[in-house]
């Protein structure tokens, strides 16, 4: 390492003869040295070094955004201007929100009841399994590659079987920005084999997961069967949107419309059930189908007017097309959409269900696709009931001018995030995860680091403090 | 060419003006007092140790002329550069030579006035408070990388005006400044309130709300490194700031402001206006409309500073001030090291350091080894050119600090320590001064008692832990402590029993963003640095709503 920073040095000849003497060569500043013990140490090792490749590395998404929104794109079935927009850019804004901390984890010291003084250490947890999903491959990479590196971690990183490409390509630009070999391992592979074996190795200190509820439940039992490593699980979610009487209706629907066919519907937290007030509610739906008619479904590279993809693989795209059968099967009415569309591929056309019952399957269980399930209610009690009546925990959205009523639901939701009077409003210093068997732990937000970091305390004893 | 070849002709002219021969006939006060001096010692048959024999070549030849143009010299107001108000301008001066670097636009009242309503409009109705924290860390990002860039005409602009070794400047400070606006920009979009648990049915959460226009004068012993610990936290918060640099240091902070309007920074949001404290410095502390103060310099300036914002508009006021610091070696020290790190501690900077550790408490049973290790080390450092490889120590700042430094040193002889290194100035031109170690003074010399602010070491001698601990903590100041010691034990008694911001143990002047730095007593008031100096640049707003059917309380 030395050696490599003494070769920054660059000699100018110009300056040595002017001068006529020694000339001073003025170094390419690559770090800094600190006088201490009366020798130049470097100061920059350590936190800030690592913030500032972190911080390359956001730079150098962001300089092959286009490359990587079009290979994310076509892997995963996604718009790409939306794609470099919001997946790359909020790739890159949380490597850079974590490279800006790195150097903020703080330990604290402490107020001992006896002749002691103890402090605690944050130290990085060790080895992180971070098993990534599909539906936002570049965005979930970023958000937990981040926080693992921030803390000083080492990774092995699973991107989804369906879409490994992107997870691939960013390990390159790791390794670019200076990101030492072995502390970011990509590792592409199906779930029961490679992503079971991160689970249950005794030599991984901890796993990150965001994915299904199902495979969520393995991923804990392998834990509990292996070492114990402590686990981050962000799961699915069947996220509520209540839509109250006094809400601005040409809002509330375009709410409504975003929050479940962004991305294809293919979001843990698209809003699958929409509940509208009474009194508002044929007004709402006659909107709804208004809005509906001009949305595009298409191939997303070539019309710069389409507003959904595929879904991202045939398999999928059966399941979700099952869901809207059985909704069809179990009596609700199908309000709009509930076929596939365009000549080939995995494309859907926006779905709405009306006549929803709270116990039928496509009430009850995550789609993850364009399917809407519309339903009324009357009082916000009703609809605090009925939003909290599900095994699910993750989001939730409500739509009013009622500052109590707002309050009140925010505050009786039993959701991970909360959004009044918008939807899908995330950013790196947000904390985001859900309750219940929508998982628990958080990415985005300091709280990130929590779960890559251990707690040590140090206790020491005191003699003759003149204060305690 | 032809500023070139006036430099070099003024330098002539000004070296044969300055040159005298060795020693003194009737150079000035100090040359006097010195030759006076030496006549009663040799009269009294006494051996003329304070004599230095360091060689002085390093000093005496022709200056090294530095790599870099003075290209920004007015004030720097609402993103452009323009004249002072009055028109007038004042010098900045060589310390290598006391010849005149550039002359520089004197802010006076009316420039402040002008600064502070740019800086009051951009805060009120411009961009910057109203951008997102993450677009505000973009551009400190960028400046960052922007002071990179250009890191080599910085530190050389910086050495030129401060005498500081371009090693300390382009190796340390300039690597800082940059560190210290990345750990900056890192923060702006983390500042976090708290929501609180209140009694009663109400949603009660905190907002941290940038204070508006910040007002900050900085110092000329690091004016790079001041800049950023001022800047960084102010614009990471979202604030405005009216910067007044010191007199005898303008140049580094107008180059980098330029920078920082070239990273995105939206006009107004940075001002800075070079000028006197009297002048300039009282009417920024006067002013109306500035939120918030932050000074670092003396404790005498700091307390006029204090004064004046209680009798404006009580604008809230942070102080970074002087300090006599201790620096203990205890008995299990390992000499070498310990009198290394003290040497260092000291001399640092050509002593000029509010951390400086100017009181070097020697435990009795390694008291004399030490003090002949310390004298040994004093005359190995090299004195010289700051611009020229392998010199450890430039010249003081200026004639005042040059003068006061050297009635220090007399004042010591005087009181009756022993010099045991250390002559009189180094050459004849400019403001060196060779390294002093005084040894067995007393706690009530004035050498012991006040901040000299130059290369001035006072060795005392102590016997036991208490003794030293009551000694240290008998002064008005509380800025920083160095302990060299192996024990545990001692290490964590003295750090507790010192009443100073910052204890260094086994090490000094580590001062990376991260840690907080400031003083007890009359060293200051408030923190820089680490997390704790944002709340020198926030309001905290506790926003509160009735609760009404909470599902929990």
């Amino acid at each position: 390492m030395a050696s490599e920073r003494d070769s920054g040095s660059k000699e100018r000849p110009e300056e040595e003869q002017q001068q006529g003497g020694v000339a001073f060569e003025t170094p390419e500043i690559k770090f800094t040295k600190l006088f201490i013990d009366g020798r130049f140490v470097d100061a920059v090792s350590g936190r800030s070094e690592r913030g500032r490749i972190i911080t390359r590395f956001a730079d150098l998404v962001e300089q092959h955004a286009d490359e990587l929104a079009a290979l994310e794109s076509l892997d995963a079935g996604k718009q790409p201007a939306v794609t470099k927009a919001l997946d790359i850019a909020a790739a890159a804004g949380s490597l850079r929100y974590f490279a800006g901390a790195a150097d903020k984890i703080h330990g604290e010291t402490l107020k001992m009841r006896g002749p002691f003084q103890g402090y605690t250490l944050r130290e990085p947890i060790g080895v992180a399994g971070l098993i990534i999903p599909w539906n936002f491959p570049s965005t979930m990479f970023g958000i937990k590659v981040a926080p693992a590196l921030a803390a000083g971690c080492t990774m092995v990183v699973k991107p989804a079987e369906q879409t490994p490409l992107s997870a691939l390509y960013l390990a390159h630009l790791a390794k670019e920005a200076g990101i030492p070999d072995g502390v970011i391992n990509v590792v592409p592979g199906f779930g029961p084999t490679a992503g079971a074996a991160i689970a249950s190795h005794m030599q991984v200190d901890m796993v990150s997961f965001t994915g299904s509820t199902e495979v969520g439940r393995l991923i804990m039992e392998a834990s509990a069967r292996s070492n114990l490593k402590p686990v981050s699980l962000e799961l699915g979610g069947k996220s509520p949107l209540i839509i109250f009487q006094d809400a601005d209706l040409d809002m509330a629907v375009e709410l409504a419309i975003t929050a479940n066919l962004f991305n294809k519907g293919e979001a843990c937290v698209a809003a699958s059930r929409v509940y509208v007030q009474e009194s508002i509610y044929d007004r709402f739906e006659k909107k709804l189908t208004e809005s509906l008619k001009s949305w595009i479904v298409g191939e997303p590279f070539s019309d710069p007017l389409v507003r959904q993809g595929p879904q991202v693989d045939k398999n999928h795209y059966e399941r979700v097309l099952s869901y809207i059968e059985r909704g069809k099967r179990e009596g609700a009415t199908i309000l709009t959409g509930g076929k596939p569309c365009c000549q080939k591929g995995y494309y859907i056309q926006p779905t709405v269900f009306t006549g929803v019952k709270e116990d039928m399957v496509i009430a009850k269980e995550e789609i993850f696709g364009p399917v809407m399930c519309l339903m009324k209610f009357k009082t916000v009690e009703e609809a605090i009931e009925r939003a909290n009546d599900t095994t699910y925990g993750l989001g939730a959205g409500v739509v009013t001018k009622d500052m109590d009523v707002a309050n009140r639901v925010v505050r009786s939701v039993r959701a991970g995030v909360v959004w009044v009077n918008c939807y899908f409003a995330l950013c790196s210093d947000c904390p985001f995860g859900g309750r219940k068997m929508s998982g628990f732990g958080k990415d985005e937000g300091m709280h990130a680091l929590d779960k890559f970091l251990a707690v040590k305390s140090v206790v020491s004893p005191l003699r003759g403090s003149p204060w305690m | 060419m032809a500023a070139t070849a006036s430099r070099a002709s003024s330098s002539l002219l000004s070296r044969c003006l300055l040159t005298r021969p060795f020693p003194a006939s009737s150079t000035g006060a100090s040359g006097l007092r010195r030759a006076d001096k030496a006549q009663e010692l040799w009269a009294a048959g006494a051996p003329p140790r304070w004599f230095s024999t360091v060689p002085a070549t390093a000093v005496t030849d022709e200056p090294i002329k530095p790599p870099v143009e003075v290209k920004y010299t007015q004030l720097l107001i609402n993103g452009n550069f323009v004249d002072a108000a009055s028109g007038k301008t004042f010098p900045t001066v060589d310390p290598r030579t006391g010849e005149v670097i550039a002359r520089v636009a004197e802010g006076d009242a009316e420039d402040i006035d002008r600064a502070v309503a740019a800086a009051r409009r951009a805060f009120d109705e411009g961009p910057w408070p109203r951008m997102t924290a993450y677009e505000r860390c973009r551009v400190l990002l960028r400046f960052a990388d922007l002071i990179e860039r250009h890191a080599g005409e910085i530190a050389a602009l910086e050495t030129w005006d401060g005498g500081k070794p371009l090693a300390q400047t382009a190796r340390g400070e300039v690597p800082m400044v940059a560190r210290c606006m990345r750990y900056y920009a890192g923060w702006a979009d983390k500042i976090h309130g708290l929501v609180v648990p209140a009694d009663g049915a109400h949603h009660a959460q905190v907002l941290r709300e940038p204070v508006g226009v910040a007002g900050q004068i900085i110092p000329w012993n690091f004016p790079l490194l001041m800049f950023a610990w001022k800047v960084g936290p102010a614009l990471a918060c979202g604030n405005a700031v009216v910067l007044k640099t010191a007199e005898q240091t303008p140049l580094s902070a107008l180059y980098v402001a330029n920078l920082l309007h070239e990273a995105g920074l939206p006009e107004g949001v940075l001002n800075v206006v070079s000028g006197f404290g009297p002048t300039a410095g009282a009417a920024l502390c006067s002013h109306m409309d500035v939120d918030k103060l932050a000074f670092t310099g003396s404790t005498g300036t700091g307390k006029i500073i204090l004064e004046l914002a209680a009798r404006s508009n009580l604008k809230p006021v942070t102080l970074e001030l002087g300090g006599k610091s201790p620096f203990i070696v205890m008995d299990d020290a390992d000499v070498d090291r310990a009198v290394e790190l003290a040497h260092h501690a000291v001399f640092f900077n050509q002593g000029q350091c509010c951390c400086a550790g100017s009181r070097t408490f020697v435990h009795e049973r390694v008291y004399d080894e030490f003090v002949e290790k310390s004298k040994a080390r004093a005359l190995k450092r090299v004195v010289g050119d700051p611009f020229r490889e392998g010199v450890e120590q430039g010249p003081q700042i200026d004639g005042e600090q040059f003068k006061k430094i050297l009635r220090y040193v007399q004042s010591g002889v005087d009181g009756g320590a022993t010099l045991v290194a250390g002559g009189d100035r180094a050459g004849n031109r400019g403001y060196y001064i060779q390294p002093k170690v005084f040894a067995d003074a007393q706690d009530g010399m004035k050498i012991a008692q006040e901040e000299i602010f130059g290369p001035v070491q006072t060795i005392l001698k102590f016997s036991g832990v208490e003794e030293v601990i009551r000694r240290a903590n008998a002064t008005r100041y509380g800025l920083a402590a160095g302990v060299f010691t192996g024990s545990l034990d001692a290490a964590s008694t003295l750090s507790r029993a010192l009443r100073v911001g910052t204890v260094w143990v086994n090490c000094y002047d580590v001062l990376d963003a991260a840690i907080p730095f400031g003083g007890y007593k009359m060293s200051g008031v408030g923190r820089e640095k680490g997390a704790y100096s944002l709340r020198n640049y926030l309001q905290a707003k506790a926003v509160v709503t009735p609760l009404r059917d909470a599902a929990w309380l």
